[in-house]
């Protein structure tokens, strides 16, 4: 192994045993290049460094653990996913009295927000319960203030409209300043909260669980772990959406869920 | 493939394009035989809602096949992998891809750079990185690191680029190997794939 594995190996380990977050299973090359590029914007010498503030100043591991985390997201990311939930998981979603749903790793929001309005609009809003959840406390805090540059709004509109979006997008904001507030009844249903995937168990049944653009940032075993921590969540016949690039194919649990719709990476538990 | 790694001094293929690349990927990559032993991982900057027709498009025109990249794909010689639109690409040790949605580098995602970037020191020496058209200058940093880790980098000649900025701009900052036009590119990798 080269002397710059183990560094990271040690700084990793360094932080796991200081501070109780795991990021020993995260796939190595995007956490490499986050600590390389915090390296070099600090001017770091090398990692042993880094390892060493670390352990001595927390402010810098908080530095640190927001690069880990990658909270970038938009609202209705990807609108053909949206599009698809329209279409073949609502009318499952309807088929309960309560819909329980999971947004895990939902960053600051965008996506539990983009559910909340196809629920509404589809006449599912009121009896449902989102449970938005993220390791990333304050893209939880952002998540709960629903609170959105004004600058990103044309181009969540344009997605809105794309996922089928009926309304007018505008209907579901204020703007405020260089703000967009998110319309308050959309936050009722919402729970907003911390849970790491990596090492917090399941809470609830659900109905469906959507986990996008999480998966991609963790190891294989890891991916596996958590993926069983879906499984279990959910109830028989429970739906799972993933990433438009993530997929249960070459996983264990493939046998485990049939295919709702294969494009948009949405599976039925069997 | 591990094996071949030690036999051989190159093991991998990196390339960044961006626009006017469509075209002069088919250039580089037509020639090759679907015997060409190394593996090719290709950033080819995309429309973010675009829809994934790099891959099949290329495999069309292409004797090795081209297929977009899986998250934590194993890399295969005989294959050609491009960058999905949306997504980084980057190389694990293990020798297999992953993906990412971290924030554009250079307004670019994919970004060459975080591919080149990506390929472990380990690896890097054993690497060809090539640097195609393009009008921004996206690579430069990934020729650099290439570079500097011992790999063998490759920029196409700007005065015959469709657009010159990208090429040129990894030259003004990198000794490079080799700078060659499109059709001296195939003939090159071919040899240096016996090495
Ligand atoms: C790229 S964002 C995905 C946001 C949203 N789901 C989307 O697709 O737009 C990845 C999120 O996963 C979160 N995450 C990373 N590790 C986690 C863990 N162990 N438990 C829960 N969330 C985690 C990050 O904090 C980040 O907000």
């Amino acid at each position: 192994m080269d002397n710059e594995a183990i560094e990271i190996n040690l700084l990793l380990e360094a932080i796991y045993q200081k501070y109780g977050y795991d990021f020993k299973e995260y796939a190595d090359a995007s956490m490499r290049r986050k600590i390389l590029h915090r390296l070099e914007l600090f001017k770091l010498s090398n990692i042993s460094e880094m390892t060493h503030r670390v352990l001595h100043e927390q402010e810098f591991f908080e530095i640190l653990l927001q690069d880990f985390y990658t909270s970038v997201t938009e609202m209705f990311r990807d609108p053909s996913y949206y599009q698809a939930l329209r279409k073949a998981v609502i009318p499952i979603l309807k088929t309960y009295s309560h819909p329980r749903i999971w947004v895990a790793g939902c960053a600051s929001g965008e996506e539990a927000y983009s559910l909340a309005i196809l629920l509404k609009e589809e006449g599912l809003y009121d009896r449902s319960q989102i449970y938005a959840t993220d390791l990333d406390k304050n893209a939880i805090k952002k998540a709960r203030d629903g609170l959105y540059s004004a600058e990103l709004l044309r181009k969540y509109t344009s997605n809105y409209q794309k996922a089928g979006g009926v309304e007018s997008f505008s209907d579901y904001y204020v703007a405020q300043n260089q703000n967009a507030v998110m319309d308050p009844s959309l936050k009722q249903k919402i729970l907003f909260s911390t849970h790491n995937l990596v090492s917090d168990d399941s809470f609830n049944e659900m109905h469906l669980i959507s986990c996008r653009n999480v998966l991609i940032y963790f190891k294989k075993a890891l991916q596996e772990r958590v993926l069983g921590l879906f499984h279990r969540s959910l109830c028989r016949q429970g739906i799972l959406c993933l990433g438009a690039k993530e997929s249960l194919h070459f996983t264990s649990h493939d046998d485990a869920f049939e295919t709702l719709m294969n494009h948009e990476k949405i599976y039925r538990k069997k | 493939m591990k094996k071949s790694i030690e036999k051989n001094k190159w093991g991998m293929v990196v390339v960044g394009c961006s626009s006017g690349g469509l075209g002069a990927l088919k250039e580089v990559l037509f020639p090759l035989p679907s015997s060409f032993p190394l593996p090719i991982i290709i950033v080819q900057h995309l429309h973010p809602e675009g829809e994934s027709y790099l891959a099949s498009y290329l495999d069309g025109h292409c004797q090795l096949s081209v297929k977009e990249a899986e998250d934590k794909e194993k890399i295969d010689p005989g294959f050609v992998y491009t960058a999905p639109p949306n997504y980084h690409v980057l190389i694990e040790k293990e020798r297999t891809l992953s993906l990412s949605v971290d924030a554009p580098v250079v307004y670019s995602r994919p970004s060459i750079d975080v591919l080149f970037e990506s390929v472990p020191p380990f690896m890097a020496k054993h690497t060809i990185a090539i640097l195609l058209t393009g009008a921004n200058n996206d690579g430069t940093k990934g020729m650099l690191y290439i570079h500097r880790h011992g790999g063998l980098t490759i920029v196409q000649n700007p005065e015959n680029a469709e657009s010159s900025l990208m090429p040129q701009s990894a030259i003004n900052a990198v000794q490079v190997d080799h700078l060659l036009d499109l059709e001296e590119m195939a003939p090159l990798l071919i040899q240096l794939s016996r090495d």
